[in-house]
């Protein structure tokens, strides 16, 4: 195989993308199992933790510029690289939402929970899923997959609508708890933001393999899937 | 002190002369030292300082007569054949000024061999290309065993291993150029010297030959020339930028490793070179 050097970057390139990937599916699911038990410890913890995504994000990109400045790449390997910078935007914006959550945590300290935190953590669990088979079929250029994986989003969406309305109610029955139900509000919101993320990710798989730029959401990706 | 620990701590002591080099070697093989070559009036190169890494590769380049391709002619004295060549200052190989009285250049050609722009296989077979140097260079082993050896480096073995006894001017440019590799490896160099070494060679060929390149430096310093700025980028560990500027010719502007040259330069004018703002 000719450019074998140029192979192996990408192939460690891509290693450290997964490395990237893990930190954040880890750090979603942390957020919420922490936001659970009201863990300030593992709260602050999880938000100097986030420095090493913001680190390895970076670092992707001075790699993914690096190949782009001396390997001339062409055609798919150039939506590929381009790739890279906008996997690892998406992944350390993920990151924040995570850190988010636990920033989140420590506002709440020790009070009284406004309601049992159980659709929360589902929807980390579901966008972690999503995450990790997305930087699976990205891997592995599935654009099947990808489309598959970008139709999960629903499942966040739904869990969403339900923790917003309960939240809703509580904020009027109960007007003193507004600022905990504000909150723990917010902790869905970044996590659906996040199940967002991952169908951007899924577009940049199509791209990557097509070259074709689609648009994953509502209608759209009805139509496209069809 | 051993003479190459003392040349290495020379030059990094005085590496603030090296050109605006922010990186340099740690483990120097060969070292340009205030080289400046005359050919005849003209000059050619001028205090050119440069410290090559080991088992790295190490390419030059810049605008056409910059003076590049006469520096690497002094670090294995080809250009002693020019005879209005005149060449000033020392280049330290292994500790040792290979321009001293006492060397013999054809000794330092075998242990720093070259790779010329266009191939130049001799006209007798692929064997003989490659048994020819070993032989006249007093090898006493196994030469079939030296053949493959050196074949297989230069990842021609496949290609070649059922017709051996063939004229080597039957196979492709790319062919011929790897089998000119194979030869030089075969007398065992230490630093293997690229003269343009693809610019005679299709793209396809191009790649496979800096395939080789990239295998060999794990074995072999490489020092390539290249008119082909993208080549450089692709193939090597560091990068050394000459330029010919009015009534200025061979100076080395920077030294640097090639990613950071690449991505981020230290001098405008090396980056206004590798942005085709000029050259």
């Amino acid at each position: 195989m000719a450019r074998e050097h140029f192979e192996r970057e990408l192939t460690k390139l891509q290693d450290e993308l997964l490395i990237l990937g893990s930190m954040v599916a880890r750090a979603l699911q942390e957020s919420t199992k922490i936001l659970k038990k009201q863990d300030t410890i593992g709260a602050r913890r999880l938000i100097a933790d986030d420095e090493k995504i913001n680190t390895k994000r970076f670092e992707i990109e001075e790699t993914a510029l690096l190949l782009i400045a001396t390997q001339q790449p062409m055609a798919r390997d150039t939506r590929l690289l381009a790739a890279f910078f906008e996997l690892s935007t998406e992944l350390e914006r993920m990151g924040d939402y995570a850190k988010g959550i636990a920033q989140i945590t420590l506002y709440i300290g020790q009070n009284p929970l406004v309601k049992p935190i159980i659709d929360i953590p589902e929807m980390a669990e579901k966008a972690a899923d999503m995450l990790t088979d997305a930087l699976d079929a990205f891997i592995n250029r599935d654009v099947r997959a990808a489309y598959a994986i970008a139709q999960r989003d629903d499942e966040i969406d739904v869990l969403y609508e339900h923790v917003h309305h309960e939240l809703l109610k509580i904020m009027i029955a109960q007007p003193d708890q507004l600022d905990q139900a504000n909150y723990l509000l917010w902790a869905a919101h970044n996590l659906e933001r996040a199940g967002d993320r991952v169908t951007n990710i899924c577009e940049r798989i199509v791209f990557t393999v097509s070259g074709k730029q689609v648009e994953m959401t509502g209608v759209g990706r009805e139509e496209l899937v069809s | 002190m051993t003479v190459a620990a003392q040349a290495v701590g020379e030059y990094l002591a005085d590496k603030a002369s090296v050109a605006t080099s922010s990186s340099t070697p740690h483990n120097v093989v060969i070292e340009a030292r205030d080289l400046n070559v005359h050919y005849g009036s003209f000059h050619a190169v001028r205090g050119v300082n440069l410290a090559v890494e080991r088992r790295k590769i190490t390419a030059m380049i810049g605008p056409s007569g910059c003076g590049k391709s006469t520096v690497l002619r002094c670090f294995n004295r080809m250009n002693d054949l020019v005879q209005i060549a005149r060449i000033d200052g020392q280049i330290y190989f292994q500790g040792q000024n290979i321009y001293a009285p006492e060397v013999d250049p054809v000794e330092v050609r075998r242990r720093i061999g070259m790779v010329f722009q266009k191939p130049n296989p001799f006209p007798k077979s692929i064997y003989e290309n490659i048994a020819w140097g070993a032989k006249i260079n007093g090898f006493k082993g196994n030469m079939d065993e030296l053949v493959e050896h050196s074949l297989k480096r230069a990842a021609l073995w496949d290609e070649v291993k059922d017709k051996l006894q063939q004229n080597a001017l039957g196979l492709s440019g790319g062919q011929q150029q790897r089998l000119c590799i194979a030869r030089t490896i075969a007398v065992q160099p230490e630093i293997i010297l690229m003269d343009e070494p693809c610019s005679a060679l299709d793209p396809i060929a191009t790649l496979r030959i800096e395939d080789l390149m990239q295998e060999l430096s794990e074995e072999y310093t490489i020092i390539i020339v290249t008119h082909n700025m993208q080549q450089a980028a692709r193939v090597s560990d560091y990068t050394a930028f000459f330029m010919v500027d009015e009534g200025r010719t061979g100076h080395l502007v920077e030294y640097n490793e090639t990613k950071q040259m690449f991505t981020k330069p230290a001098d405008q004018r090396t980056e206004d070179y590798i942005t085709g703002r000029f050259g």
